[in-house]
């Protein structure tokens, strides 16, 4: 239904013209779902944005054919192609907030598209509109359909969204990393409607995503993308049991899967044996009744419920839950950066609660427990070097000054792996990987005893998320610290933990040891979030 | 960006990565900024060495060759009293850029102060701050210059008083904005388990932050208090005669307009819009100097 021969793109930037796709060829059957699976930087989104025709200002395409049903899109005047995206191919956003506009009432923007391709009338557009609201499961769609996007959740949106792209019953929907940022669970809920709604209309589908697992779970052919070049096609189930590419080869094993080891996520001639640490049975941190309230439009909200944990010295611990269950709220009051409404903290036997956050950056303990911030970007002063970020807290707490300043710095870049030229950078001048670096770098400075990671890996690459994971592990075995593990991913923080909480709704649904509460959850929500987890088929040992 | 570990073979350190080589890249790469820089440095060259060069003094009266046209001897003419009208435009440069840049020097750390308090600590603070802002605001701008003025005398200083009141709420909104968007950042709670106080997380790092809309802001209001000070003085609120001064002399050359001696409002004019152009098309390229991701 879609061919792409040899197509290539390339955008002109300050720098010289960078080729971000350079010739690839594939075909998209009816009926059929295609996955376009890369890491950032890898051409599949350009991919899929050239032959839409929506490049970004400064992007061409250079050469091939890109030939659907018969035309040539290539070919094709602007006139033809507004008729033929939302009609014939649809698509949809990676971030689905940003997708909607945020002053219209959705069932409007449902309407708009549906106008927009005669597919309605003024007078029967509101029906059609609640019905496509329908068609994607929205509960109450009449009443959804004068909601804002504001008010709906990022699952909801995305179904918005989803119902846009296939209002007009395409036969093409290219969706790009469609559950990026969203919820596992939501994720399985978004994907296996996407899915479902695909294989009743019998629609072709691109599934462009970073996530291997997923798309091996929702294609049926998986194209391997880097550097705007293919690697590697095939069979979804042959790609993981047997890839032929180096590069396959390493995004497969990088792919938390159950039975890998955290070493078995990195690439075989790297991998080193795995350090034991120590747990110690004195306790290092003891939450007792936590409880954080904030007040609300109608009423207090109660972030947090009583809830109790305590990590031992060396110990790791994992904090999983979906986005409102209280995780970050836990965190951040344990990181001192909020006070709870009532409880105690006890760190080493001191209660650290006492202290009111705003007056704890001269507590004596503030160096001991430090944090590793989610967006590596975000908690990067732009306007500070990465030797600066680093050099804060030793400034700050330690009092280090001048050359043995400099040469800690140094040292700590040196453990985290980041090569010395790049400390004089700024963040925007960093990959993501790196920035992920100078935050543990600076996180580590004071060699805390108590180190708070909120999902550091979120917004990596798997292959660097494989890198960084394995580097926490030695930094743990090095340093002796004990972590405190914030994630919705469950396949992650089996790799990293020994003990497990599991957060729903402000309260610990289940907790226990990490391969006990794996194997055998005893409450119904871990056994969901697991389920939701894509299942990778195994690979064969390499 | 795929492969970390692997040394970067960026050990040079490029020619942008200096601020003076970065100053050199944003004045090349733009020669709109460039010429706005030139001009700039123009105006300053008046300011400081303006006076030691002029060919006449700019207060020495000549009633023998009073309202003459421009001429080789005197290039933009003579006024009513036979003064130079060149000296007197060129020498008055340094009264109108020390008001504006006072003025303006004045406002950005006041309103800075204040728009940072605002935006980062939010509340009650933020809402009375703001409401005394919003009294300023509702006065015509203008009209509340006059009134400072007026009421507290016709002197420089309370011309510079006046026009840096005016100016307060414009920086401590955009601040205000700046602020209250990055207080919450993940950079501001990594800088406070860093052992920074609230105080030090603003001032240190989420201020300077606001540097780049704020240096489009102060270029835009540096030519705006030039034309605010010289329009006090030209309805005689302001520097009094016969000090030169290009509001004055617009006013003073006003009258004679009429009867044909043009040259006596419009050359100090004409420096008048100059100087405010220049400022204008100064923003940009100062906003992209203190703009670390312009350095790329």
């Amino acid at each position: 239904m879609l061919s792409i021969k040899d197509l290539s793109v390339a955008f002109k930037t300050r720098k010289g013209e960078v080729n971000a796709v350079r010739g690839i060829s594939l075909d998209v059957a009816k009926g059929k779902t295609l996955g376009i699976v890369g890491e950032s930087g890898s051409g599949k989104s350009v991919t899929s944005y050239a032959l839409m025709r929506i490049l970004d200002a400064g992007g061409e395409i250079r050469t091939g054919e890109v030939v659907y049903g018969g035309i040539d899109l290539r070919a094709a005047s602007e006139r033809d192609m507004r008729d033929i995206r939302g009609r014939e191919i649809s698509m949809i956003f990676q971030n689905p907030r940003a997708a909607l506009n945020p002053i219209r009432r959705v069932g409007h923007q449902v309407e708009d598209v549906l106008i927009r391709h005669a597919q309605a009338t003024r007078q029967d557009a509101k029906a059609k509109a609640i019905a496509a609201l329908e068609a994607v499961k929205i509960n109450d769609a009449v009443a959804r359909y004068d909601a804002y996007p504001f008010e709906l959740s990022g699952g909801m949106c995305q179904r918005i969204v989803i119902a846009i792209a296939l209002a007009c019953k395409p036969q093409l929907l290219i969706a790009d990393e469609p559950t990026t940022g969203l919820d596992i669970t939501t994720q399985k809920a978004v994907m296996d409607l996407v899915g479902e709604l695909a294989r009743e209309r019998g629609m072709g589908m691109i599934l462009i995503t970073h996530d291997l697992g997923l798309a091996s779970q929702y294609c049926d052919r998986i194209v391997v993308m880097k550097d705007g070049l293919i690697v590697e096609e095939g069979d979804p189930q042959k790609l993981f049991t047997d890839p032929q590419h180096a590069y396959t080869r390493k995004l497969v094993d990088a792919t938390p899967r159950v039975g890998a080891s955290i070493r078995n996520l990195l690439p075989p001639e790297t991998r080193t044996a795995e350090p034991a640490h120590k747990v110690h049975d004195r306790p290092l941190l003891e939450v007792r009744d936590l409880v954080k309230t904030y007040p609300g439009k109608s009423g207090p909200v109660q972030a947090v419920k009583s809830i109790s944990f305590q990590i031992k010295s060396g110990q790791s611990l994992g904090l999983v839950g979906e986005s409102g269950s209280g995780k970050s709220t836990t965190s951040e009051m344990v990181v001192r950066l909020q006070d709870p409404t009532s409880g105690n903290i006890l760190f080493d036997g001191q209660d650290i609660a006492a202290t009111p956050s705003a007056r704890f950056m001269r507590h004596p303990m503030r160096g001991e427990i430090q944090m590793v911030f989610q967006d590596a970007t975000d908690s990067l002063n732009p306007r500070g070097t990465a030797a600066s970020a680093i050099a804060e807290p030793l400034a700050r707490i330690a009092r280090m000054r001048g050359s043995k300043l400099n040469a800690r710095v140094a040292e700590l870049a040196e453990l985290v792996g980041l090569p010395q030229p790049l400390l004089s950078r700024f963040p925007h001048q960093l990959s993501g990987g790196q920035k992920a670096r100078v935050g543990i770098a600076r996180a580590i400075a004071l060699e805390p005893k108590l180190l708070i990671l909120d999902e550091p890996t979120a917004a990596l690459d798997v292959s660097i998320q494989a890198i960084v994971l394995n580097l926490l592990v030695d930094l743990r075995a090095q340093m002796g610290m004990s972590y405190l593990f914030v994630s919705h991913d469950l396949n992650v923080v089996r790799l990293l933990c020994d003990e497990v909480l599991v957060m729903k709704h402000g309260e610990i649904v289940d907790r226990g040891p990490t391969a006990a509460v794996m194997n055998n959850p005893s409450h119904e929500y871990t056994r969901s979030l697991i389920e939701a987890a894509p299942q990778p088929p195994n690979p064969v040992a390499a | 960006m795929a492969d970390m570990t692997a040394s970067t073979p960026d050990t040079t350190r490029r020619k942008g990565d200096t601020t003076l080589g970065h100053i050199v890249y944003v004045l090349r790469d733009n020669p709109v900024t460039m010429l706005a820089f030139a001009m700039l440095a123009f105006f300053l060259g008046c300011a400081f060495f303006g006076p030691a060069l002029v060919p006449y003094d700019p207060l020495a009266t000549n009633a023998a060759r009073a309202l003459e046209a421009p001429s080789w001897d005197h290039w933009f003419g003579t006024d009513n009293l036979g003064r130079d009208v060149f000296s007197r435009v060129i020498v008055a440069t340094r009264l109108d850029l020390t008001i504006s840049v006072a003025a303006v020097a004045l406002s950005f750390v006041i309103g800075s102060i204040l728009g940072s308090i605002a935006g980062y600590w939010g509340g009650w603070l933020d809402a009375v701050l703001n409401r005394c802002l919003d009294t300023i605001m509702a006065f015509p701008l203008f009209v509340l210059a006059m009134g400072v003025v007026a009421a507290l005398g016709n002197t420089v200083e309370n011309i510079i008083y006046a026009t840096a009141i005016i100016n307060i709420p414009f920086y401590a909104r955009l601040v205000r904005a700046e602020v209250n968007i990055r207080r919450h950042s993940g950079f501001a709670q990594a800088a406070k388990l860093a052992g920074n106080s609230d105080l030090r997380v603003l001032a240190v790092h989420i201020f300077p932050n606001s540097l780049p809309p704020m240096m489009v802001q102060v270029s835009l209001n540096l030519g705006w208090a030039i034309l605010n000070a010289a329009g006090l003085s030209f309805i005689g609120l302001g520097v009094a005669p016969p000090t030169p001064e290009w509001g004055i002399m617009v006013a003073e050359g006003a009258n004679f307009i009429v009867s044909g001696e043009w040259w006596l409002a419009v050359f100090p004019g004409l420096w008048l819009m100059l100087a405010v152009f220049t400022f204008n098309l100064l923003g940009d390229g100062l906003r992209d100097i203190v703009d670390p991701r312009k350095r790329t």
